[in-house]
């Protein structure tokens, strides 16, 4: 590490940035992680402060390597501060730094090659994780392995408990009958827009349905839905785990497949993809081939609750309940979308809609933080557990995948599992409140 | 003392998990908010209890060690920088809202409790804890009562010290000391609990709070006021209050950021005005409503361009956007804040805006002007960079001459943010001489051993009044 200048490490830390900070704390309010521990280097306004010793020389990268790896990126320090210091790029800048010049143990990298580069960095990795997760659970091994405490012993409690809470994958057979890539869904009534579905890795695999349900409603609101060949995972992971330059590869790979199509939005189901599609543009804003490419497909893309109010809406049905909703961090904090989606539950007949007591603050699962720091995580989701209990809601509503299973896992940890409350998605609450208003129509009842 | 032996004997006293001394952790606490400062200290300690503070002063007292007292390090003076090393003392695991005792309008709580969350906790009863200092939303109470922090509603309501009845702390020796308490009359003796408010962590540690409540104010409501000239408002500010209303908000914002802040959130302002009046009034609907309508007749009648008054609550929290703006705006200019604190009698507010424009135009500065006009706090604020040392020495020369100024009109060095490093050789030209040396005995007094937060508050020389910096 000795080797880096410090012309060169300021360069890469972003240390531009990093002097925008003028330390006024405002961020401590928002940080989860700060919340938790009450300690400095626990804090956007602490790490930023330490990225600032490292580019100034005071301080070894290493030695940062455990505050910057405690930040669970939720990036609501952003909102929070009156600099508009752009937290989530110094936050990226630092993982790059410390990826390309901290000594890796083999098994690390073995596990970044396997999962980032292999899995999840091809259309094909992820096809082969589907099935591979599929065989796990119809085989009974997952529930062999579960049992004879195979799971925690080989892959720990946090994994254990994670993959527990992980929903029946469908068949292969059943995904590829329900329009894989390539895949056109027509408009139903008068055709509005043409629009790129976006997948998403995980949510593709583990959350199908829901990505199925936000293609119906998009059916409805009168979109022709092709989900767009070769794309892949969005990057967000590998921007997660100091991954740059493969997170960049994902962007254009995505960016070209979608360029493909003639396609008026790129809408997804999943905040946390999102925020990363809007924010292809900064990703790639220096390179010439791409900057433009990069801005003209970032300034296409909707979240489904977003394009949804955008366009008539669509008759919905009674689907009572008492429900409330957990922002993702990136939809909140990084798309600014916090009306849409409660825009849109308000709008479902007989619905009640009842707001979480902390809904600026993260659960938990940011990517892949309740793997890496399930402590900190497990604290959050136990937080978020106890508050969702205090609503007295049925239904957990959430807008994105690693939320919607890091919360399953929160809300069995709390036994609220057992009480019978639900983590569901807005896209699918929105699906079954549609299909209540045709069912009403079938049997001749009228909707209003 | 080693510092491997501080560290464990702090490790005895407070359990291993509640003491840092990672390179990382040390960096993390070598700033607080004001710029340029940095300054490692040799460990940090998060103390749970009286008792655990009172042991970690009497190992330092015993040890000649520094400790620097720190609640969430949002001061703008340098008060919580360890420009000795030692031991940063945190104090914001000691954070229970201890009382809320209706009877006798009063809290009490612990000092690491943040102002906002004080503020729910009363109003949630109907209850109100005035002091509003704009970093409330992390700073802490022990802080706002170590710095005698002010706010927005200064005004009408006064600052921290106002509303501090009685305070338990511990002196460097590790004595406890108890100040005041619930009785609205107390006389016995020195007011030691006012002598304490303020003292920026320098006298003792503070380790429990008894704060003044009041009832919740009915309704708020406010008004927003453009003027094409700086005197016009000026003028504005004091018919306002010789006509007997005070509000609880009087601010001002001037000519630079005006622009700045439309520029950043186009709130609808005029950047071509010379000055806007944000006007605030709570309490009883009638009394807010006709304080209301009489302060924007009254700023039309010297001269105001426009007057918005609003309607509803709801309005006025949309009028108060703009000069919320102030500080939002000013930051994103560039990389570095310089906010400052001059603060002049009221009658004195244009005069002292013209000459910061004045000195702001000499030194080839951008200093953009808002505040506290009904108080006379202002806060001339340089967007600057720190990497641009001839800039700063420019900056520096300013603010000289401005703080120069306001003690010349009757003012004072700083309003709210407090002496701590930043202000330390300004210092006599405010208190004189005799002011200086009394403050040095009474520190003597508290701390014989000079080991609480030293290099703070008292001048180590005095700057002469009119020459700049030399070397």
């Amino acid at each position: 590490m000795s080797s880096v200048s410090l012309t060169n490490l300021k360069e890469a830390l972003n240390y531009d940035e990093i002097v925008n900070c003028m330390r006024c704390g405002f961020c401590l309010a928002a940080c989860p992680t700060y919340k938790l521990s009450l300690h400095e280097p626990r804090s956007p306004r602490g790490r930023i402060a330490l990225a600032r010793a490292v580019a100034e020389g005071h301080l070894d990268l290493n030695d940062i390597v455990g505050p910057l790896d405690q930040c669970v990126g939720c990036r609501a320090c952003e909102v929070a501060c009156p600099a508009g210091v752009h937290y989530g790029e110094i936050l990226e800048a630092a993982r790059a730094t410390i990826v390309e010049h901290k000594e890796q143990s083999a098994l690390e990298r073995l596990v970044r090659k396997v999962g980032l580069k292999w899995v999840l960095g091809t259309p094909a990795g992820i096809r082969f994780a589907g099935w591979a997760l599929w065989f796990w659970q119809v085989t009974g091994l997952s529930w062999l392995a579960r049992k004879t405490g195979l799971t925690q012993a080989v892959a720990g409690k946090a994994m254990a408990e994670l993959e527990a809470a992980m929903p029946r994958v469908p068949s292969p057979v059943k995904r590829f009958m329900g329009g894989g890539p390539g895949h056109v869904f027509p408009a139903i009534g008068e055709r509005r827009a043409r629009v790129g579905f976006f997948t998403g890795c995980i949510q593709e695999i583990t959350f199908w349905k829901e990505n199925r349900d936000a293609i119906a409603l998009l059916q409805n609101a009168g979109c022709e839905v092709l989900i767009v060949p070769g794309q892949g995972c969005c990057g967000a992971v590998h921007t997660h785990t100091g991954e740059e330059a493969a997170a960049h590869e994902q962007a254009k790979r995505n960016i070209a497949a979608f360029e493909r199509h003639q396609i008026d939005y790129v809408v997804n189901a999943a905040g946390g993809c999102g925020a990363a599609l809007k924010e292809y543009k900064i990703w790639l804003k220096g390179d010439p081939e791409w900057a433009e490419r990069a801005k003209k497909f970032s300034a296409s893309v909707r979240d489904i609750s977003e394009i949804l109010l955008s366009l008539p809406p669509i008759p919905l049905g009674p689907r009572p309940g008492r429900v409330t909703f957990q922002d993702s961090c990136h939809m909140r904090n990084v798309q600014k979308l916090v009306n849409e989606p409660r825009k849109l539950l308000s709008s479902v007949p007989g619905l009640e809609f009842v707001e979480i007591g902390n809904a600026d603050q993260c659960c938990g699962a940011g990517g892949v933080y309740n793997i890496m720091q399930p402590e900190t995580a497990n604290a959050m989701g136990a937080d978020k557990a106890s508050r969702v209990k205090a609503t007295g809601a049925r239904e957990l509503v959430v807008a994105n995948p690693p939320c919607q299973l890091h919360m399953r896992a929160s809300l069995m940890r709390a036994g609220l599992d057992k009480e019978g409350v639900r983590v569901v998605h807005l896209a699918t609450v929105l699906r079954e409140s549609m299909d209540a208003a045709k069912s009403q129509e079938r049997t001749g009842q009228t909707t209003r | 003392m080693g510092d491997a032996a501080l560290i464990q004997a702090l490790q005895r006293i407070v359990g291993e998990q509640h003491v840092l001394h990672a390179p990382a952790d040390l960096a993390a606490y070598a700033v607080d908010a004001t710029p340029l400062l940095r300054s490692l200290p040799t460990v940090v300690v998060f103390p749970g209890s009286r008792d655990e503070v009172k042991a970690i002063l009497e190992l330092a007292s015993e040890k000649r060690i520094p400790v620097i007292p720190r609640g969430a390090a949002s001061n703008l003076s340098g008060g919580t920088i360890a420009i000795e090393g030692g031991i940063m003392l945190n104090m914001n695991r000691m954070n229970r809202i201890i009382e809320v005792d209706a009877a006798n309008l009063t809290a009490t709580v612990q000092p690491g409790v943040t102002t906002a969350q004080l503020a729910r906790e009363v109003e949630a009863r109907g209850l109100f804890y005035p002091p509003d200092p704009g970093s409330q939303v992390i700073s802490t109470i022990g802080g706002n009562v170590a710095e005698n922090a002010g706010g927005l509603r200064g005004l009408k309501y006064g600052v921290t010290r106002d509303y501090v009845m009685g305070l338990e702390a511990v002196l460097p020796n590790g004595a406890i000391l108890r100040t005041g308490g619930k009785n609205a009359k107390d006389v016995a003796g020195y007011d030691l609990t006012r002598l304490l408010v303020g003292s920026e962590g320098t006298l003792a540690v503070i380790t429990e709070i008894t704060v003044k409540l009041l009832p919740k104010p009915e309704t708020k409501r406010a008004a927003l006021a453009i003027f094409d000239r700086l005197e016009d408002a000026g003028r504005a500010v004091a018919r306002i209050i010789e006509n007997k209303i005070i509000p609880c908000t009087l601010e001002i914002m001037d000519k630079g950021t005006i622009k700045a802040v439309e520029e950043f959130a186009h709130v609808g302002l005029p950047t071509d005005a010379a000055a806007v009046l944000f006007i605030e009034q709570d309490g009883p609907r009638a009394v807010v409503d006709a304080d209301i309508e009489l302060a924007g007749r009254l700023c039309r009648e010297e001269g105001a361009r426009d007057v918005k008054v609003a309607a509803t609550v709801e309005e006025g929290t949309k009028l108060a956007e703009a000069r919320r703006f102030a500080l939002p705006a000013l930051a994103r200019l560039r990389p570095t804040c310089v906010l400052e604190d001059a603060t002049v009698p009221r009658s004195h507010l244009a005069e002292m805006i013209r000459f910061i424009e004045a000195t702001a135009k000499k030194y080839n500065l951008l200093i953009c002007t808002f505040g506290h006009a009904g108080d006379g706090n202002l806060h001339p604020t340089c967007p600057c960079d720190e990497r641009d040392h001839e800039e700063l020495e420019r900056v520096e020369k300013a603010f000289a001459e401005i703080f120069d100024k306001a003690v010349s009109l009757g003012g004072t060095i700083t309003g709210e943010h407090g002496v701590g490093i930043a202000k330390q050789d300004y210092l006599e030209w405010k208190i004189g001489e005799a002011g200086v040396a009394v403050s040095k005995g009474i520190k003597a007094v508290f701390d014989p051993l000079g080991i609480l937060n030293p290099g703070k508050v008292l001048p180590k020389a005095t700057r002469k009044r009119l020459v700049v910096r030399q070397g």
